[in-house]
């Protein structure tokens, strides 16, 4: 029998609704997922930052725990939506679009690839229901429900998504572009929705994926997404993650990779908005000549509150990954940022790099970094740094000698600052979309500056 | 030069076959309380010490809140060992013979073990102008150089002796940085601490020479619970030494001190410690459980400085720590930690930036060799109040060999934006080309890589007294035996 | 000068060495001699083997000796550790010198020097003993004193840490000195220096390698004999007038010289 405690019972009425209604159609191994999510989810339920647990010592989900969320079963109209797709073009012969509005696939909005050419990108529901695609030994392999109550939960309400897979030595670069949509309410009611994704690149492919998240700015909304990543042997992924909820959302993301022989996995997290956002991004190098490079762009404001999980777990020899988020906080927000490399015993000449850097714009703002290291072999390379603070002031002066005011050379520097991490984007359309998302972002103000602070100042004087 | 052999020595005999120097027992004979901890210990304890009223209500405060700590210490640290049955601990053990008026009256043979471990202590005060206090299984067995301390006003006296001579002083102070409620450790260690050392330094006076306190566990299934306080008045300044040895048991000894630094306006408090408690055999028997809560609390311009060498114990668990309340206050960590065959360390600092203009400096240097496990753990904070507070971090590691590890685990919290934090961190291993350069120049294998991982914790042994540099040296040498070559 | 005293044994005798790194042959059969007294310049371009040589003489375990002999004083030395070989009295100048940070050059020079009379069954310097000579040789070899003070190499610039090389040569006083490539990368004064301190060391029972791409150095120091090795031989060897056409023709005509004769 299906149960759960008092607290999650609305988490429980949606699961039977849909196991009983939309979703009684699903092939017997996803019921069976399902079910068994359940179960974990009803036991474990939400992650608190009790005493020792590391992994969400700084974030507090009581506020989603808190909220009524409910499951729309079903798809709301597309219309009007599509303004809601980050408006950047790109064309070509191998460029498709997977747009999901609440969760639920909008075939109108899409341009899927269901062909024999070696590409698929279609909707995760419809690929579930093809057996050659064999889903089944696939989906959930990654991102098990055990890791935490939010996978869990996604999993119980695995019901559609984006399901990639390039062939293995398909010559052509491939672009695809995953939108997950939460419509305007019609009604009062908090939806929540758990997007799926799973990408598999296949040997020596060469794919971009652009995965995006927003909703309108002014509902209460909760989004628990999972990504599951597979990057074969001599693979090359390019993997950009946008999150753009409004400003009353609620987003907590999971995403697992694997990486097989000499891959190459880039990744590109950006995020704005959001009242409290969760990243938690896992990339397990596991065979030879693997290398990863994560990035990540956060600005937050007001009451925001965003949360950067990533680990890398360097589980076999000759693998290299180089880890760089960056921060702006504003106003009342605060930044966490959770790193963790991991060398394996015997995974002997591993060579990474992890920094974390933030800029604090109010003093009402705040930043918790723990960046660690955890190393079991010793022909290693490995470093980490961290820094938070501000605007070096001696720049800022620099500009203003040149004649800029104070705010414009502030905004210039802060735009300096963030474009590190943007220009990492290969896919130029997004690289300038982001840009002017993000210049647009930066609150127009001077910046506070240490070396303002007159007994330092005057040291620092005395120093030269 | 004098160079005094404050830990180095031989063994003469010891329960393990172990490498150990300095595992010998003392066979002073020992006055015992029963096992286990109860209200009745407790007071027993107190009891024993004369202790006025306030202080055994304050012991019975923490001992209630202990009861209610049902879970077990902290978990998030890096340490893996089998629970402790508290039950199982002797909680006072005194040499048996009455406190000594001077170091005439001082037990024989407790001084005889004193010479046998490098501390003559009579001599000793003579020739390296160190003040000695000597602690054995928690009580305080001999403090020297008291005549030439007193002459300046300066108090340092063991514990008990300064619960009764200067209750005014031990009452504002005591529980003030690390309040009896902290934590598991340091609330069992407030109902039972037994002895340890206490200065104060007045207004505006230079301590002139080092004081010392030389602590050991000699008898067997006891736990040692000392606690030390240190006031800096204002204008002034200390420098506090501490050693540390047990013998090599098969069973493990739980080492729960709690250390308070309180350095007030313009005071300055040095404190340096060699930990060299016995880290068990080649297969990780026995050992101690080094379980230690030390934290200062600087005011206006007062500035506390922490320099360790951690090369013992089983188990290492201490984040020695600043509270940077005053402004412009400095707080400096410097640390070398070694780990090899199955010793584990999860060490580091905090240091809690509250006042204006707050520097803090931590350098950390982690040896991992063996089987060992080495975690730098670090906070640094932020307060909104902490304007143009300032932090540099840097934490290095260094592996010997392929079945050890080296971990860094950094907390950085800031609510301040005038704030600048910096951390720094790498591992690297002693190279094969620096071997050889070193092996063409004529050294074996093992010399080079002692001579490589002393260079690399040099600038940590600067932060030493001279002779303790030394020792550090030394230390560092015996420690890494059979983990090269 | 005691070029002629062939009739006594060789300091060093290479007899057709071969060696490798990992699958790569480098040396594929050396021949040389190097009686005391002398010094012997090896030229070649690069890639021929020179720092191979060097090192391989050294005992770097980097490289597998794969055949032949090497005998220093008579006595087989390839089955022996670096540090005995270094304190028979084999010194290896660094084409690129090692940083030890934190390693006081004071206190590695000491220890070197304790190691080499140890084995020779002489007491350690006294602390007292071994600053006045190092102060010497410091003076000697006119190396900057603050230099001794700091950590070995640590943050020294390229001229610094060939200087230094100098200096511990000076202060280990070797009966064979190999030095590789010690004069790449010096300006002019730099050379200068460097080549004094390698005159000091020449005496009759003495000899040096110097491994150079440059004719330049041996402006400085002229050598016994010039050996030109290529593709891991000594294809060619004469006496100083061969570093002079080297310089004039390159070396490119030993290659065609080479190929020739293939």
């Amino acid at each position: 029998m299906t149960t759960a405690p008092a607290k999650y019972a609305h988490y429980l009425a949606d699961f039977q609704s849909l196991t009983e209604g939309p979703g009684a159609e699903a092939p017997a191994w996803l019921k069976s997922a399902r079910d068994n999510a359940w179960t974990k989810f009803a036991a474990t339920g939400f992650p608190t930052a009790r005493r020792g647990n590391e992994r969400w010592k700084y974030t507090n989900v009581g506020p989603i725990a808190r909220t009524d969320f409910g499951y729309p079963l079903a798809p709301a109209p597309a219309d009007g939506s599509e303004g809601l797709v980050p408006s950047y073009q790109v064309s070509g012969q191998t460029v498709f679009d997977l747009i999901y509005v609440d969760g639920v696939y909008s075939p109108g909005l899409s341009s899927p690839a269901l062909d024999a050419s070696g590409v698929v990108a279609a909707s995760l529901a419809v690929a579930a229901g093809n057996d050659s695609l064999d889903l089944e030994g696939q989906v959930g392999r990654y991102a098990p429900p055990d890791d935490d109550g939010f996978a869990a939960l996604n999993t119980a309400f695995l019901r559609d998504g984006a399901y990639v897979n390039v062939a293995d030595d398909h010559a052509e670069k491939v672009v695809i572009r995953i939108s997950y949509i939460t419509s305007q309410s019609e009604d009062a009611n908090h939806k929540v929705t758990y997007p799926r994704t799973m990408i598999v690149a296949g040997r020596n492919t060469d794919i971009t994926v652009v995965e995006s998240y927003r909703g309108p700015q002014e509902s209460v909304y909760f989004t628990n997404a999972v990504t599951e990543i597979s990057v074969r042997e001599g693979a090359k992924l390019d993997h950009y993650r946008l999150l753009l909820e409004g400003g009353k959302a609620f987003h907590v993301g999971t995403s697992r990779v694997i990486q097989e022989k000499d891959s190459s996995f880039s990744s590109a997290s950006f995020a704005l908005g959001t009242t409290l956002a969760r990243n938690d991004l896992e990339v397990l190098l596991d065979a030879p000549g693997a290398y990863c490079s994560l990035n990540g762009l956060y600005l937050t404001a007001d009451n925001q509150h965003i949360d950067n999980l990533i680990s890398i777990d360097h589980a076999k020899p000759n693998c290299t990954s180089r880890l760089n988020y960056k921060g702006i906080l504003d106003g009342k927000s605060r930044a966490v940022f959770g790193g963790t490399v991991m060398v394996r015993r015997d995974a002997q000449k591993s060579d990474a790099e992890q920094t974390d850097k933030n800029l604090i714009l109010s003093n009402s703002a705040e930043v918790d970094s723990k960046p660690s290291l955890l190393i079991y072999a010793d022909d290693v390379k490995c470093s980490h740094g961290a820094t938070a603070g501000h605007i070096d002031a001696d720049t800022l002066f620099y500009l203003r000698s040149r004649g800029l005011d104070l705010d414009t050379a502030s905004r210039m520097l802060v735009h300096a600052f963030a474009s590190e991490i943007i220009n990492t984007v290969n896919l130029e359309p997004l690289q300038d979309y982001l840009n002017t998302l993000f210049a647009a972002a930066i609150p127009n103000k001077a910046l506070p500056i240490a070396g303002l602070v007159p007994s330092r100042r005057a040291k620092a004087a005395g120093d030269k | 030069m004098t160079t005094p052999r404050v830990i180095s020595r031989d063994a003469t005999s010891s329960e393990l076959d172990s490498d150990y120097k300095w595992g010998f027992t003392i066979d002073i004979g020992s006055d015992l309380a029963p096992k286990g901890l109860s209200e009745e210990i407790v007071r027993l304890i107190s009891a024993k010490k004369e202790e006025p009223e306030w202080m055994l209500e304050w012991r019975l405060k923490a001992f209630r809140q202990w009861l209610k700590l049902k879970e077990q210490p902290p978990k998030w640290a890096n340490v893996e060992y089998p629970p402790i049955d508290y039950q199982d601990i002797y909680y006072y053990a005194a040499p048996k013979s009455d406190a000594p008026k001077s170091l005439d009256e001082v037990d024989p043979e407790i001084l005889e073990a004193f010479e046998k471990l490098g501390i003559p202590l009579a001599e000793r005060a003579k020739l390296a102008g160190v003040a000695v206090d000597a602690v054995v299984d928690s009580v305080s067995v001999a403090t020297t150089y008291q005549d030439t301390l007193e002459k300046q006003g300066i108090i340092f006296c063991s514990m008990s002796e300064a619960v009764k001579k200067h209750p005014e002083l031990v009452q504002k102070y005591l529980g003030s940085v690390v309040p009896y409620s902290d934590n598991f450790y340091a609330t069992l260690n407030s109902a039972v601490f037994t002895d340890g050392s206490f200065a104060y330094i007045p207004k505006g006076v230079r301590c002139p020479i080092e004081l010392m306190t030389y602590f050991r566990i000699n008898q067997a299934d006891s736990g040692q619970f000392e606690r030390t306080l240190i006031i800096a008045d204002e204008g002034s300044y200390v420098s506090y030494l501490e050693g540390c040895t047990a013998p090599a048991r098969k069973t493990h000894q739980l080492h729960a001190a709690v250390v308070e630094l309180v350095a007030l306006d313009d005071a300055e408090i040095k404190y340096s410690t060699l930990q060299n408690w016995f880290p068990g055999d080649k297969d990780g028997n026995g050992g101690v459980y080094n379980f230690v809560t030390k934290r200062g609390k600087a005011a206006k311009n007062a500035k506390i400085s922490w320099t360790q060498v951690e090369t013992g114990s089983a188990i290492t668990w201490k984040y020695p720590s600043v509270i940077l309340e005053g402004d412009n206050s400095v707080g400096e960590f410097y640390s070398v930690a070694l780990v090899n065959n199955h010793q584990q360390a999860d060490t580091g600092t905090k240091m809690i930036h509250i006042g204006k203009n707050t520097r803090s400096t931590i350098v950390a240097k982690g040896i991992s060799a063996g089987q060992g496990n080495a975690t730098y753990r670090g906070l640094v904070k932020v307060l909104a109040s902490a304007d143009g507070a300032k932090n540099f971090t840097q934490c290095d590691s260094l592996l010997v060999g392929d079945k050890c590890g080296a971990h860094t685990v950094p907390y950085i919290e800031v609510k301040n934006p005038t704030a600048q934090m910096e951390h720094e961190a790498s591992t690297s291993k002693v190279s094969d080309d620096q071997l050889f350069y070193c092996q063409q120049r004529g050294m074996s294998v093992e010399d080079a890589h002692f001579m490589i991982i002393n260079g690399f914790c040099r600038g940590i042994f600067q932060e030493l007294p001279f002779e303790f540099a030394m020792e550090a040296s030394q230390l560092l040498k015996v420690s890494l035996e059979g983990a090269v070559g | 000068m005691a070029t002629e005293t062939k009739k006594s044994t060789p300091l060093l005798s290479i007899k057709g060495l071969t060696a490798s790194a990992g699958d790569l042959k480098i040396l594929k059969g050396i021949d040389l001699d190097i009686y005391p007294g002398e010094v012997h310049a090896i030229m070649g371009p690069n890639g021929s083997g020179k720092s191979t040589l060097t090192n391989v003489l050294a005992g770097r375990p980097d490289y597998t000796v794969t055949g032949g002999e090497v005998l220093f004083e008579g006595q087989s030395i390839l089955g022996l550790e670096p540090e005995i070989r270094a304190r028979m009295g084999l010194f290896l100048a660094f084409q690129y010198p090692l940083e030890l940070p934190g390693v006081r050059a004071w206190q590695f020079l000491k220890a070197g020097v304790d190691a080499k009379r140890l084995h020779n069954g002489q007491e350690e310097m006294s602390a007292r003993e071994f600053d006045q000579m190092l102060k010497a040789k410091v003076a000697e070899v006119q190396i900057d004193p603050e230099l001794v003070r700091r950590a070995v190499n640590e943050g020294f610039s390229g001229g610094e840490k060939k200087r230094n090389e100098v200096l511990q040569m000076a202060v280990l006083d070797p009966k064979l000195a190999l030095l590789d490539e010690t004069d790449s990368g010096l300006d002019i004064d730099a050379l200068r220096i460097v080549s004094d301190g390698v005159n000091l060391l020449r005496s009759p029972d003495k000899a040096v390698v110097l491994v150079t791409h440059y004719q330049r150095i041996l402006n400085y120091i002229s050598p016994n004999h010039v050996h030109v090795l290529y593709d891991g031989r000594i294809v060619r060897s004469g006496g100083p007038e061969l570093a002079h056409e080297l310089e004039e023709k390159g070396y490119d005509w030993i290659k065609d010289l080479v190929d020739a004769t293939v």
